[in-house]
């Protein structure tokens, strides 16, 4: 499990490898928080490479994305397969995010 | 991680498979657990869904809870994993040695207007959706019984 961060235009993409979990959450939080740091508001979590989530990986992105918020800035998701938009729905998190279906249809409307 | 390959005796065209695991109480092993059960429900050919949802994450929840909040900081501690599965439905104990915690109490709504920017709160009400029976009881520690019947 790892995870990868690039900019695309001002978007920071962060690539979700493996899982999301309990284990590795605060690797992610303070790679983004890092980042947000730096100045960048405008981040995207890729999720076509991610295996599954529990709930604290869900809890960070919660976190993460009222963090960024307050500066000013957005959060969004892309790539959720079958499994992950059950789990987002079923804690009516997709109510919180906004989430696209391709990485490409999110940073278009970015 | 130790694990403990025990064939029971099959009934008459079952097959049945039993195991048990123990880890030291690290929150790193947790992946590894998830994917020896995760291998045992494919070999049954349990549907995706279930391989890859329900048993991964009601899993991790349970190991979570016994290893920080069971177990919490005694050193030196372990937690213990039991799966039994059938062709019809997979039981998974997961045993820690900690004092236990009142379940109801500590389950709440996490999709509440209210609690829906929480960053925690989410576990337990996670396991009780992906998993068909939640069972807590004390047996020379504190047991998560985890019961999921095969959806095809």
């Amino acid at each position: 499990m790892s995870f990868a961060i690039k900019k695309q235009g001002e978007i920071v993409v962060v690539d979700v490898e493996g899982q999301l979990i309990v284990g590795n959450r605060q690797e992610l939080k303070q790679r983004v928080l890092d980042e947000l740091e730096k100045g960048e508001r405008k981040f995207l979590i890729d999720f076509s490479q991610t295996g599954y989530i529990d709930s604290s990986g869900l809890g960070v992105l919660v976190s993460l994305s009222k963090k960024i918020r307050e500066q000013g800035g957005e959060l969004r998701l892309a790539n959720l397969n079958d499994d992950l938009k059950t789990l987002f729905e079923l804690t009516k998190l997709d109510t919180l995010f906004q989430i696209s279906d391709t990485k490409e249809r999110a940073l278009e409307t970015f | 991680m130790s694990a403990i390959s025990s064939a029971r005796p099959f009934a008459p065209g079952r097959v049945h498979i039993a195991l048990e695991l123990e880890i030291p109480s690290d929150v790193r092993y947790i992946e590894r657990v998830v994917e020896v059960v995760k291998q045992q429900c494919a070999q049954f050919s349990y549907p995706q869904r279930q391989c890859c949802l329900n048993i991964p994450v009601a899993l991790s929840e349970a190991l979570s809870n016994a290893i920080l909040r069971g177990n919490g900081d005694r050193s030196g501690a372990h937690v213990q994993v039991k799966v039994d599965v059938t062709q019809e439905r997979l039981i998974l104990e997961v045993l820690d040695e900690g004092l236990g915690f009142d379940f109801e109490e500590c389950l709440t709504d996490p999709t509440e207007p209210g609690n829906i920017e929480r960053e925690d709160g989410r576990g337990l009400f996670l396991m009780t959706r992906l998993m068909d029976r939640i069972e807590r009881f004390s047996n020379q520690g504190n047991v998560v019984r985890m019961t999921l019947r095969r959806h095809d």
